[in-house]
This record gives structure tokens, sequence and C-alpha cells, in this order.
């Protein structure tokens, strides 16, 4: 993974100076409040319900195992001996006192992590294809790329003051496990159809918040030496021309929605073509240097299956269970990627404690080359294990409570905090996530039940994503009560599509019922071997929606019918 | 106003009016919607300025820019970036007068003022009263060295290691 050099080094470390004279300035009131919030947001930290919520950036969501322990120090100190990774790829602490922040960014860069631009309306973290290095379907790791632009991204003079948050995810796989299709901007790393030249496919105005939109392809081949500028072009359209009159208009997809992909491409090719590409992009030296750190780890020449793993399966049957769930293929012979769920049953969706940090990071360090990865799923992956020490590993992550086997099945549910630590929030998402999640507890059924992604987000913001579950929860209030909004048939795949309304909110506590009748449509219509989400493009949202309405309807009956 | 660059408070030779005549002193700023009748009336020694609100297009400020002797471009809010790439534009479509930032901008901002093109900043009264000029020295300095290049920074880190890596050759071809 990458490594800081004498410069990132002292960036960071300036960087945290210049926080706490901005901290020290704020206190002495040479900065107004609506002055220091800004410059806070872009140094990650938010003034939630009861405290202020630190987030620390985990670009491209890889971290080493010091990195990892580090973390577990900060929960300690400084937090409540726990933290929270996020859709983003990032980790949260939610109890951090003001005055500790300076500190606490003083020990990330000791392990070379800060907090810069993870909020405010900037460039945000850069994310990528967790399974970065290991995909079999992998054309280029896009690690390289990601590290590339958070470097140019960092304290941008002109794109620090954009009209909204803005944020770049990057894949160079042909399943798209990133969501490239729902950011501001999302880059596919692809040959050219003719020259065979490696590129970008690059997709502008994504996104999900209140007015979800599927990304549009403003330029189907970008040469590589060309991605500075032409994300210069794109922010620099954007900084002029998008919508600062209201705030949920800001975002670029607005602009490129409101004037076209047309008109914006127009704009783009036109800001692009008066740049001087080579004073602006990277060299490709540089370029190569940064690559450099991406170099597949010294892997063992193993035999492709490994007799051992294939007894242990054999001799356990919960072994089997969960590898079969959290295992993922990696393409270098007699390795795996491993998927440790932070979706323990009834615990809150990508919670993890200082204790389970330290044992991860312990585990990463003997079994995986000392690298993790946090995925936008909310859970942390292995990346480079021999199969031959899986069993080995699985008995550690038992004895945590780490070996919940359900990645990706039904109790794989992404939530935002929600109401209870959002300031933004109206309602809750985690107890929500906790009771689907007991519901659908049994090992068998969620097997049964098969690949089904449900998020849940607390407000119309969507940081749980779930206009792109194939089920969706939003929680709003109505008259001062939480009432839960479902759709159905999101997708954040490279068949990226938005999820469509049932009908009409309802109550918390219906919840559970109300997603166990849509399985139920689910598990009645299918055909062999299909999953949740194809069923659902099949027979289309209709069978889903009679049912759901119907009941609804009649749960709406009752309080009239107990008057009559 | 107080005006300032790099080196701290200077003086401001220029003075506001809506309308430039001969009693208007020898550098006049006007607004950008009376720029075209100063221009036209000013006399042969007069030099003209013009205050710009932040979403003019930069080609219609091109066209005037061997007239101008000083641009202004206006921040009504600090949070409002849209200064930052209209400066941006003009330089990189070859505008070679005075640039000055004015309005809400505040301390922490004034490197990214530089960087993006300008030459020094006017913030408003009451932003200055909270920071004074040690808050914006102090801030042009802080971080020493970013990673974007051609936004003024000679020292950038990109060119940095391109130059190590240049040394680093030589010496081996030695």
């Amino acid at each position: 993974m990458y490594r800081y050099d004498q410069f990132d080094e002292r960036f960071v470390r300036e960087r945290v100076a210049q926080f706490r004279a901005q901290v020290k300035r704020r206190l002495d009131g040479s900065l107004s409040d609506d002055e220091f919030k800004p410059l806070r947001l872009m140094n990650g930290l938010y003034l939630q319900l009861h405290a202020y919520m630190l987030r620390i950036a985990v670009p491209y969501g890889t971290l080493a195992s010091r990195q990892l322990r580090q973390l577990a120090l900060i929960a300690d100190r400084y937090d409540r001996g726990y933290g929270h990774f996020t859709t983003r790829q990032n980790m949260q602490f939610n109890w951090a006192k003001l005055r500790d922040v300076p500190d606490i960014l003083g020990l990330l860069a000791d392990v070379e992590m800060h907090c810069i631009q993870t909020s405010g309306n900037c460039i945000r973290n850069v994310t990528a294809d967790h399974f970065a290095g290991v995909a079999a379907d992998e054309l280029e790791d896009p690690r390289p790329t990601a590290e590339l632009i958070r470097q140019w991204s960092s304290l941008h003079p002109e794109f620090s003051f954009l009209p909204r948050k803005f944020k770049i995810a990057v894949t160079g796989a042909e399943h798209d496990r990133a969501a490239v299709k729902v950011h501001d901007i999302g880059l596919r790393i692809l040959r050219h159809p003719d020259t065979g030249e490696t590129g970008y496919e690059v997709i502008v105005g994504g996104g999900l918040g209140r007015t979800p939109y599927v990304g549009k392809v403003v330029r189907e081949f970008l040469p590589r030496r060309d991605l500075l500028a032409y994300l210069e072009a794109i922010v620099r359209v954007y900084n002029a021309d998008g919508r600062r009159d209201n705030k949920f208009k800001a975002r670029i997809k607005i602009l490129v929605h409101e004037i076209g992909t047309e008109e914006f491409r127009r704009r783009v090719e036109e800001e692009f073509a008066q740049l001087d590409g080579p004073t602006i992009n990277a060299d490709p030296e540089e370029v190569a240097r940064i690559a450099a750190y991406f170099a597949p780890p010294a892997y063992e020449k193993l035999p492709a299956k490994s007799n051992a793993y294939e007894a242990h399966r054999a001799a356990n049957p919960a072994f089997a269970t969960w590898a079969d769930a959290n295992v993922f293929p990696h393409r270098v012979p007699g390795y795996a990627a491993l998927t440790i769920s932070l979706k323990a049953i009834g615990e809150a969706p990508g919670d993890i404690s200082s204790e389970q940090m330290r044992l991860v990071a312990d585990l990463a360090e003997k079994y995986s080359f000392d690298e993790l990865r946090v995925t936008h799923m909310q859970n942390v992956v292995l990346a480079h294990v021999r199969q031959a020490d899986l069993f080995a590993v699985w008995q550690k992550l038992c004895e945590a409570g780490l070996a919940t086997p359900n990645v990706g099945l039904i109790t794989d549910i992404i939530a935002c905090p929600g109401l209870d630590y959002c300031a933004l929030a109206t309602a809750r998402s985690i107890p929500i996530a906790q009771a689907l999640s007991k519901r659908f507890a049994d090992q068998a059924r969620q097997k049964e039940i098969g690949p089904l992604g449900i998020k849940i987000s607390g407000c119309i913001n969507a940081c749980g994503h779930h206009h792109i579950g194939n089920i969706g929860i939003l929680g709003l209030e109505k008259n001062g009560v939480e009432n839960y909004q479902i759709t159905l048939g999101g997708d954040a795949t490279e068949n990226a599509a938005i999820g469509g309304h049932l009908g009409p909110g309802i109550d918390a506590k219906d919840v559970p019922d109300a997603i166990e009748r849509l399985v139920d449509v689910y598990l009645a219509q299918r055909e062999d071997g299909e999953i949740f989400i194809d069923t659902v493009r099949r027979i289309g949202v209709t069978p889903f929606k009679e049912v759901f309405v119907a009941k609804t309807h009649a749960k709406s009956k009752e309080p009239e019918n107990a008057v009559a | 106003m107080p005006l300032l660059d790099r080196k701290g408070l200077k003086q401001n030779p220029f003075v506001r009016a809506e309308v430039v005549d001969e009693t208007a002193g020898p550098n006049v700023i006007v607004p950008w919607a009376q720029v075209q009748a100063a221009l036209a009336a000013r006399a042969k020694d007069q030099q003209i300025g013009v205050d710009l609100p932040n979403n003019v297009a930069y080609g219609d400020v091109l066209a005037l820019a061997d007239q101008l002797a000083l641009v202004t471009i206006d921040f009504p809010a600090f949070t409002d970036g849209r200064a930052f790439t209209l400066a941006r534009r003009l330089r990189n479509n070859g505008f070679q007068g005075v640039l000055r930032a004015r309005g809400n901008l505040i301390a922490d901002q004034f490197p990214y003022a530089f960087a993006c093109g300008f030459d020094e900043v006017e913030p408003s009264e009451a932003v200055y009263a909270r920071q004074p000029e040690e808050q914006w020295l102090a801030a042009a300095g802080r971080i020493t060295h970013t990673y974007q290049r051609n936004y003024g920074d000679a020292g950038n880190i990109l060119d940095q290691r391109r130059a190590a890596r240049l040394a680093k050759e030589q010496a081996h071809d030695k």
C-alpha cells in the first residue's frame, strides 16, 4: 500500500498545525462560529446530536495493521472504546471532544493518516473497489488512480468551496463494486477498443440524496495522462455553474440534469481544450511511483485447491457455511479474500470495538500481508489469505464475535447512524437494522433467500444508500412519528438502478413484517437459481406492490373497525 | 477597507466612483455595469479598475483586459468559491493585470487566493477586525507546499518529486 514520502509527511503535519491554530482562533473569537464550521467540516469534524463526531479518512478503504491499531488506541483514549465504519470506507468516532481533536490528528499523522476532506463542500475521500488487486475480473488496480486523485484534491486552492460536496469513485473491474454510477464522478478503467491502451470512462452526475440519478458518460475514453486536467475541467465547470441558490439543488447531478448531458459535455470539453495538460497532469513517472506501492505482495506458489481447507470444510459445517458466504475467490491460486462481517445479528452495522480492531489487525499482520480493506458495505476485508489458513482465521474470529456468516445476504444491512447520533436524521436507522437482522437471523433461511441487499437511511440525504438497495428503507418523520418508506429494485452495481416506491410509509414496528412479505413474494415467484434482484427485474414491482399495499391498507383500516 | 498582499498591509491607490471624470482622481474603480462608460470617459492618464461580481462571463472581461489596470472579484460569502475559478480562468487565458479578491473572504483563504492568481486581498472591515494582518500572514505560510501543479506554487510537491527524480537520474548517469 501507499507510504508517505517526506512531502506527504510534511503536508499532513502542517495540516495538523493549521487545524490546531484554527481551533485556537475559534476559541479566542478570531473565527466566528459560521466561519469555523466549514473549516472543521473540511477536517472531518461534525457537531452531532450529543457530541462532536470525527470522521477519519481511510483512502479507498485500505488500512495497514498499525493504522488500525492506532484507531483502536484513539477509540480507547478519546472515545468510548469503539468506532464505526461508514459507507465511504471511512471510520467515525462519535464522542470526540473539540479540545482533543488536534492531538488525535497528531496520532493519526504518526501512522500516515488524516481527516482531510471527509466532510465539507469539497472533494471527499476517494473510494475504490474493495477487492482491488484481488478480483479475477480486474483490468487494473484502481488504487493508484485513487491515490493520485487523493493527493491532487487535498487542500485544492480552487475547489475547497464548491457549491456542495463532491465524491469520486474508481473501479478497474468489469463488475462494479465501487458504485461508480452513483458518484459525482465515477471512473472506470478500461481498454480502448481499437488501440488497446488503458484509460478511463468518465461518468458524471450520479448521486443519491433527495434526487437520485444514475450518472451519465461524459467521456467514453480519456487517455490516462489527461486525468488530472480533465478532472480540473469538470470541477471548474461545476464550481462556476453549479447552483448555489438552493442547497438541495447544488450537487453536480442537478447541473448535468438541468443543462443536459450534451451541454455539460460541451462546457467541460471547452474548458479542457483551454488547459495546458502537461503543466497540470502528473508525470508518467509519478504515476508509476504511486503504482509501485500497490504491486502484488509476495505470494507463495500454492496449488489452486488447498486440501487442508477442503478437509476443514467437510469436517465443520459451521465453517463451511461461513466460508460460503464470506470468502471471495482470489485470482492467485491457493489464496482467498475473506470478508469479516461487522453485521453481527442484532448489532449496529459497521461498529467495531477497539479489542476487535486489535484482533483484526493481528490477523491481517499474520495472515494477509499486513493489510486490510474497509468496504462501502461497512465490513472489513482480509484480501490475501492462504486458503489453508482460513480455518485458523475463522476460529479466531469466532472467539471475538466476528464470524457472522452473512456477507451479501439479507442481514448484511447497510445503515447510516440515523437519529441515534445524527443531527440531520429524521428517524432512527440502527434499530430498524437490528430488528430486521433478528427477524432473518436463521442461517438456513438466509442461505435459502440468497443475495439480497437491504440499505437503510434515516433521512432524505441517503447516507445509507437506500435508493440502490435491492430493498431500500428511508426513515422520515410524519406528525412526530417515525415513518418508513420502502423502495424496491435498486442496484449499486454496473446495472445501477434507483429503487421504486412500493406505497405509503409504514411504522417502525411494521417494517420486519413488510420486508418478510416482499421476501415471500420473491421465494414464491423465483425461477431456478434466480437471485432477488433478477426476479424483481423479470416480474416487475407490481406483484410486490400488490402485497405491500394490500397489507398496509388492511392495517390502516383497523382503527376504524375498532371504533365501529 | 484594508488591502493586503503577501507582504502585509499596503496602500490602496484606487478610489471607487460610479462615474469617471477629471475629479475622480488618477486611479478609479468602477462597477462592472459602468465600465464601458468609464473607459470612454477617462482622461489619458487615468487608470481604470473594475469591481466584478463572481458570476461574470470571463470572456467579457478578457475583451477589455488591455484597458483595465485592476480587476477585483467579489466574495459575497466566504463559502462561495466562484471567485477562485473566475480568477483562474482570467489567468489561464492570459490576463496580466492586477487581480484583487474583495469582500467576505477570511484569512484562511489567503493562500488559496494567491494560488488561483490573485495578487492582493481587500477583506471586509468586519472580518479584518477579528482577523488582523498577522493572521493573514500566518495563514499564507501554514502549508508550505501543496500537490496542485500550475497553481503558482513553484515548489509544488509534484514538481519537487520530479526534480528529485531528475537529480537522481543525472547522478546515476555520471
